[in-house]
């Protein structure tokens, strides 16, 4: 059943790429259809899902001599951004059943897309995680170059691919350490994680996280590798940037989860005040530069580096072992694995509200517009409740992830979560003044008859809100499937 | 039972939000489902008080969300409910553009405060405060046609989320000393238990939050601004709400402030002082709404100190002190809207004779301002003795500024108190559009006011014993000497300030509310927009830049080792060297095609080649 919520979207993406004849129209809804069925397939992956621990798994034969298998499950970890993703989908799919150009190949682009993102977070074996990181990236660097829409797409586009296929390097530099290290050599998850091979190894072990380090941190993205992000944002298309900010961000920070902190416990010990210090400059550096920005766009993408921050500071916490409460580092990590959900679900509304924008007005900048909410009431709403969200209003997903966040990270270290917690305030001021050039005060711009938001738009925007909102009101549901599989890290890291 | 408290909360809540998201159908049937829901509310609150239900329901992991009403939860519970429902009165006759929104954004805001009241846990507590915080800064920015109004929300919510940031540190504290998040019992004694370096970092959070929700010092600037919104938000937020809850929270966790020693003198200091100076600030102003705003920072003073004196019956002082001031703020803030509205102004000048010339309205008013200097019988003239007497138990010196501030809030009633009585006809010249234009009131904008100055007249009975057994707190020590004599000087300076109003100062410091505003934007905003524009700068000129040049780079180092080679290296092995180094470097150029397909398929031959390492290895 995991495999084909995995592999189902390559079908129609396959007929999609290889049948020129089929019409724009039968070509969006068939992504749209295809991307309802994985969101019920993940539904009811996870009404059948009896935790704690792995389930759905399938083990099949790979590449026996290099002790790589094909070996995919869900767990706490996996589960919820499996369903995250084939929300965002579902919204990106939606969202671009206006897209007017070459509908046919992008929505087979994006189904391919899907596959790879739900085999990542499905994977259990290191080469096949590696595979679909690598082949995301592809996606994602054709989506940029074939669709993008800045001057510069190919650009960014290549800077994309450049940087973060080099950081999927040193991950696999740091997977064959792994493997090298196992005995038997071997490539599979479940047995690096029962093993820890390189556990009291000292510098190997150093070497092995570095490397896993700097691949996931490329990707996920921290300071100083976060510079690819913003002109990738700026020229992606809406759907794209939707997805790419959404689900492949995660790809990073649900490695620090899933792969080193469970494989490497003792090197992660050793690094924990490391990761803290990168996540707190990460918060604070990336609220501020999106401070400064004049694009809503490049803005956005600013406070994902900052959202990804609070990640890092709460993993990094939670290596921070000595004399500190397993419970709060679970309530850390607990909050760490929400905040990729909720960032998901909340960035990807607010890229898709952004792509409204540029629609509209033909500009990110925010000193274009002015008063808009007098011309777009829904437009203005749906983008008030998505920033408010954004910087971490109780009620919504992001306060529940925050909140975890800050209160299990104190204890282990305290002066950076204090620092950290200047980030939302940061947050706040940001996005709040950037609501107030878009849409308050008087009438700023010229432009003749603004639309308000279209059904698409809307369909593909109000349920990710309503989403967040409903983790924000009823978290238990979810969290009651992230905290076994977090407190199982937490066990982990402490061996 | 459990149910009814979550109705209390849940109520408001959900239909306020559908106003908000049916706003363009619900515009006319805006203020009546308003009404409903708050009188709904108001009897569920009543019938909670009575029954003193518990209700949870699961949340975080660590800490469901659970709801409990103990003494004072049920007192300020039914205080928020009655006053919200009369606001909500005087509004569906003031309020005419974005009902629906206006509305519901209120009834949202209800609900936050009601769940702030009756939260047990610092997750529920901090939900509902930041709800509040956020409805906040959508009411005050109602008129977000003007750039002013939507900055002056912003700020309500920046400068009181700053503050809020102490609530989070709280949590974090009680979550490290593993007290966990969900608090043994409603008195907060989880908190007060705390292991030291905790307990002070708690204690520090809960303060910091509270400073900044009820405008005291050095918070107080975020008040004038919010004077921006519509006059029920002020008579609702920032009489018995928004304001009162940062009171109302210290009265909650007094005993943390007393086992970490050093807040509780934080507290009564805090807000003495606040009570002192903000009273200077309102004596200042010449506008009527800024004028009551310096005074709720000033009378919240009182209610802050009462949790800083909870050693000697400040916690029933602060509470009956809170109670007293909501119905009089309110009842003052819907008087200034009712003036506003009818005569187009809010300037203390330009109202002269304003209560003679609206009789209805002029009562009220005139009975709220009398409340507010302390004149006896009324309600503030007794609580706020209650106040002083805890006070004068912790020291000499806390009872004398806290008097100070006292007889400051008689000159300042007594200045709005004089120039709206002044006859209009006994000053002809000074231009009274009061008397001239004597536009009505509605008539349903009179109820509220009628029974507010009822509550503003008689709520003194808080000062009574039965109040703090009912509590459950000690009764401060009050002195029938002193009460005398406390009403006696606040009539004489009432009394004189009308009779010679000239007699008060006002200097530029106080009418600019101390320049705190400018001091923030000197000290906050300016240094972190300026930090903000400089590390986008360094992040596009240098990080980035550093990015991109690594590939001109390396082609530069290419081309300067062919210079070299041309330059005359020409000896035989050298030659050979450079030659065979110029072949490698060819070869190594050309699989850097530009073309993405190569790379990628040279990667799979590097993946390919690393796999049959490690079957070699192996």
């Amino acid at each position: 059943m995991l495999s084909v919520l995995i592999f189902l979207p390559l079908l129609p993406a396959a007929v999609l790429a290889g049948w020129r004849g089929v019409p724009d129209a039968a070509a969006r809804w068939t992504w749209v259809v295809a991307s309802a069925v994985e969101v019920v397939l993940v539904a009811a992956l996870w009404i059948g899902y009896q935790g704690p621990g792995i389930g759905y798994e399938t083990a099949v034969a790979w590449i026996p001599a290099a002790g790589s298998s094909y070996h995919v499950g869900v767990d706490g970890l996996s589960l919820p951004l499996l369903a995250m993703t084939a929300v965002v989908f579902l919204a990106a799919a939606v969202y671009s059943l206006a897209e007017q150009n070459r509908p046919r190949p992008f929505a087979a682009l994006f189904l391919a897309l899907q596959t790879t993102c739900m085999g990542l977070f499905a994977a259990l074996d290191l080469i096949l995680f590696f595979v679909f990181f690598d082949l995301s990236i592809v996606g994602m660097y054709f989506v940029i170059a074939g669709w993008g829409h800045g001057r510069d797409a190919a650009r960014s586009a290549l800077t994309f691919f450049l940087y973060t296929f080099l950081g999927s390097l040193a991950l696999l530099l740091g997977f064959i350490g792994l493997y090298v290290a196992a005995d038997p050599h071997t490539f599979d998850m479940v047995e690096l994680t029962r093993t820890a091979p390189l556990a009291g190894s000292g510098a190997a072990g150093g070497l092995v996280l570095t490397a896993i380090l700097i691949g996931l941190a490329i990707k996920t993205p921290t300071i100083p590798f976060h510079t690819w992000l913003p002109p990738a944002h700026t020229d992606a298309p809406a759907a794209g940037s939707a997805v790419l900010a959404g689900v492949l961000l995660k790809m990073g920070t649900y490695g620090f989860v899933r792969i080193a902190m469970p494989m490497l416990p003792d090197a992660w010990r050793g690094y924990a005040t490391v990761i803290v210090v990168v996540g707190v400059i990460s918060v604070l550096y990336g609220a501020l530069v999106a401070l400064a920005q004049t694009s809503f766009k490049r803005m956005v993408a600013y406070t994902s580096v900052n959202h990804m921050g609070y990640i890092l500071l709460a993993v990094g916490a939670a290596g921070i072992v000595a004399g500190t409460d397993p419970t709060a580092r679970t309530v850390a990590v607990t909050g760490a694995v929400t905040q990729m959900v909720s960032h998901g679900l909340i960035t990807a509304a607010l890229f898709l509200l952004a792509g409204v924008l540029a629609d509209r007005g033909g500009s990110y900048e925010l000193d274009a517009y002015g008063g808009l909410a007098a011309d777009t009431p829904r437009f203005a709403t749906l983008t008030a409740v998505a920033a408010f969200a954004s910087l971490g209003l109780p009620g919504f997903s992001g306060f529940i992830a925050e909140f975890q966040i800050f209160a299990g990270s104190l204890g282990s270290a305290p002066v950076a979560t204090a620092a950290a917690l200047l980030g939302i305030l940061l947050t706040a001021g940001l996005l709040l003044w950037a609501l107030h050039r878009l849409f308050l005060g008087p009438r700023r711009h010229e432009l003749p008859g603004v639309a308000d938001v279209r059904p698409s738009e809307s369909w593909a925007i109000a349920p990710l809100l309503v989403l967040v909102l409903l983790i924000g009101v009823f978290p238990a549901p979810l969290l009651d499937v992230i905290e076994p599989a977090s407190r199982a890290v937490v066990e982990l890291v402490a061996r | 039972m459990s149910l009814l408290l979550w109705g209390l909360v849940g109520l408001p809540a959900v239909a306020g939000a559908a106003l908000v998201i049916w706003r363009q159908w619900l515009d006319r049937a805006a203020p009546t489902v308003a009404l409903l829901t708050a009188t709904a509310a108001l009897l569920l609150a009543v019938v909670v008080a009575i029954a003193r239900p518990t209700a949870s329901a699961p949340f975080l992991p660590s800490a469901p969300l659970t709801l409990v009403t103990d003494g004072l939860a049920a007192v300020v519970a039914i205080t928020v409910a009655a006053v919200g429902l009369l606001v909500l009165l005087a509004a569906a006759a003031e309020i005419d553009d974005a009902r629906a929104r206006f509305f519901g954004l209120m009834l949202l805001f209800l609900s936050a405060v009601l769940l702030t009241v009756t939260a047990a846990n610092l997750v529920g507590l901090l939900l509902a405060w930041e709800m509040m915080g956020a409805t906040s800064y959508a009411l005050i920015a109602h008129h977000w046609r003007s750039d002013r109004h939507a900055d002056s929300g912003a700020m309500a919510f920046l400068t009181t989320r700053a503050g809020d940031l102490g609530l989070y540190l709280a949590a974090g504290a009680a979550l490290a000393a593993g007290a966990g998040l969900g608090l043994p019992n409603f008195g907060l004694d989880g908190l007060a238990g705390l292991p030291a370096p905790w307990l002070h970092v708690a204690a520090a959070g809960v303060l910091a939050a509270a400073f900044g929700k009820a405008a005291q010092l050095p918070f107080s600037f975020w008040l004038s601004r919010a004077m921006d919104g519509p006059s029920p938000v002020s008579a609702l937020l920032h009489s018995a709400a928004m304001v009162a809850m940062g009171g109302y929270l210290l009265l909650r966790t007094a005993p943390l402030l007393g086992a970490a020693g050093w807040a509780a003198g934080v507290a009564a200091w805090g807000g003495a002082l606040t009570a002192l100076v903000l009273g200077a600030v309102a004596i200042a102003q010449s506008d009527l709404k800024q004028l009551l705003a310096a005074s709720t920072s000033a009378q919240l003073g009182f209610v802050v100190l009462g949790a800083g004196t909870a050693a000697y019956g400040g916690v029933t002082a602060g509470t009956a002190h809170l109670v007293g001031h909501a119905a009089v703020k309110s009842l003052l803030f819907l008087a200034a809207g009712a003036w506003l509205a009818t005569l187009g102004t809010q300037q203390l000048a330009a109202l002269r004779g304003a209560a003679r010339a609206h009789p209805v309205v002029g009562a009220g008013a005139v009975v709220g301002l009398l409340a507010l200097a302390g004149v006896p019988p009324l309600s503030l003239w007794a609580t706020k003795d209650a106040v002083l007497a805890a006070a004068g138990q912790r020291s000499f010196a806390l009872y004398l500024v806290t008097l100070a501030a006292a007889l400051l809030s008689a000159a300042y009633a007594a200045k709005a108190l004089g120039l709206l009585l002044t006859d209009p006809v006994s000053e002809p010249k000074r231009g009274l559009s009061a008397a001239r234009n004597p536009v009505s009131v509605p008539k349903r904008g009179r109820l509220p006011l009628a029974l507010l100055a009822i509550g503003a007249a008689v709520l003194g009975v808080l000062a009574l014993p039965w109040f703090g057994a009912a509590l459950g707190e000690l009764s401060p020590p009050i002195s029938p000497q002193k009460l005398v004599l406390t009403g006696l000087l606040a009539l004489a300076v009432t009394a004189l300030v009308v009779a010679m109003p000239r007699l008060l100062p006002a200097p530029g410091w106080a009418r600019n509310w101390l320049n705190l505003e400018a001091a923030a934007h000197a000290v906050a905003v300016r240094p972190v927009l300026a930090l903000a524009t400089a590390l986008a700068r360094f992040d596009d000129r240098v990080l980035h830049a550093a990015v991109l040049a690594t590939a001109p780079a390396a082609r530069r180092l290419a081309a300067g080792a062919a210079t070299a080679d041309d330059a005359g290296l020409h000896g035989g092995a050298v030659r050979r060297v450079t030659d065979g180094a110029r072949r490698l470097g060819q070869l190594a150029r050309r699989p850097q095609t530009g073309q993405l397909h190569h790379y990628y398929a040279q990667a799979a031959v590097v993946l390919a080649a690393a796999v049959v390492l490690l079957l070699v290895v192996s």
